[in-house]
């Protein structure tokens, strides 16, 4: 049953080369031609298109990227510089309201010791007003008692 | 009465039998055309369907598609250098989808259940005349490719890197066809033979495996032959120093 003719066959064999080959040639060249604009050509244009648009976009994303670090030590030194301005304003504040705290205390201070001096004198004015005060009446009263023992005799 | 039957129609092995076609004074493998119009039709067909609408968003059969250049690309662009691997990327290409879709066409469809007058369908990779057609395609391109790339001084390649060299080249400008033309023919014909007879012996199971083994050897016959194809048009190509 199995019909292994290889090269005694009169007509046919494996190794029977005739007009096949020229035509199977014609065959794959035009093959190549219909694959080239069927397949090759717009799968590549899709491809490379695809793979230009990544290239110029990861590009592009590089470019930003330096520009947002850029920016960013940028606003890192903006926040230092102002946060060195405001130490230095709430030390200047601090420095001012310390100031004012202590003239007022001052100014306080001194009202205080006029008042108390002012006092201070009046009761003194007032004692001697008092004393002078006592010590007439007292003269008063021995001139009255002397007048009444000089009159008595 | 079934075996018998299985018999009648798997096991009749021909070898070396061919439906003839004649046309005039010429006479044809009518059994390779059909199969390789059928398998080509198919891989246009599946073609045309993957590139109707091309999306910069590829979706399933493009997907395919793409993988498909992609390593089609990738095959001609090492071989053949960076500089002219797009002229013939799409003859590597089509050499590589041509043998491909042949080989795996011929191990995969059950053509025997396809009575023929004479001969029978199988892969056209595995008729002398297809394979012969490729390796002469492949050894004008070479020559085309120097010729053109790089004039006369194409011919300083027979004397590189020495004088001695120049019966060795000229030797392998023969031999380089016919290993490619012989390599592909009798690997594939050689496994067409091997399911063919173990089918004949063993109907059941046991062609598996040699099945399984025939879809790996077509894909790497159709891989070597692309590369080398790809090789030797670097080679002509290729600048000396």
């Amino acid at each position: 049953m199995l019909a292994f003719n290889f090269f005694g066959a009169t007509e046919g064999g494996l190794f029977d080369i005739n007009a096949t080959l020229p035509l199977m040639a014609i065959q794959v060249v035009a093959l190549t031609y219909i694959l080239n604009s069927l397949f090759f050509k717009p799968v590549g244009n899709v491809v490379e298109k695809r793979e230009k648009f990544v290239s110029t976009n990861i590009i592009e994303a590089k470019n930003k990227l330096s520009e947002v670090k850029k920016l960013e030590a940028d606003l890192l030194t903006q926040l230092q510089s102002a946060r060195t301005e405001a130490q230095r304003i709430v030390s200047e504040a601090e420095d001012e309201s310390d100031k004012l705290y202590k003239e007022a205390l001052e100014l306080a201070n001194n009202e205080a010791n006029a008042s108390k001096e002012k006092a201070r004198l009046e009761i003194e004015s007032q004692t001697s007003a008092a004393r002078d005060q006592l010590s007439k009446q007292a003269d008063d009263l021995s001139e009255l008692i002397v007048n009444r023992l000089i009159l008595e005799k | 009465m079934f075996f018998n039957s299985l018999l009648t129609n798997f096991a009749a092995l021909e070898v070396g039998q061919h439906l003839y076609w004649q046309i005039g004074n010429i006479r044809l493998h009518g059994q390779v055309f059909l199969t390789s119009w059928i398998l080509l039709g198919a891989l246009l067909v599946f073609i045309s369907l993957g590139t109707k609408k091309m999306e910069n968003d590829p979706k399933g059969l493009q997907n395919l598609l793409e993988f498909l250049w992609d390593y089609i690309r990738d095959l001609a662009r090492t071989q053949i250098g960076e500089k002219v691997y797009r002229d013939w990327m799409p003859f590597i290409g089509t050499l590589f989808l041509f043998v491909f879709v042949s080989n795996w066409g011929g191990a995969l469809i059950p053509w025997r259940l396809v009575k023929l007058p004479s001969g029978e369908l199988g892969a056209p990779t595995a008729d002398i005349n297809t394979t012969i057609a490729l390796a002469l395609l492949v050894s004008l391109s070479y020559f085309y490719a120097g010729l053109s790339n790089k004039g006369w001084r194409y011919f300083e390649y027979y004397v590189h890197p020495t004088p001695i060299m120049l019966p060795f080249k000229i030797l392998e400008d023969f031999t380089k066809p016919l290993s490619l033309s012989f390599r592909l023919f009798g690997n594939i014909l050689a496994d067409e033979l091997v399911v063919g007879v173990l089918v004949f012996l063993v109907p059941l199971i046991l062609p598996i495996p040699v099945m399984f083994l025939g879809l790996f050897t077509s894909a790497i016959q159709a891989l070597i032959f692309a590369t080398l194809a790809a090789y030797y048009i670097g080679e002509a190509v290729e600048e000396h120093h």
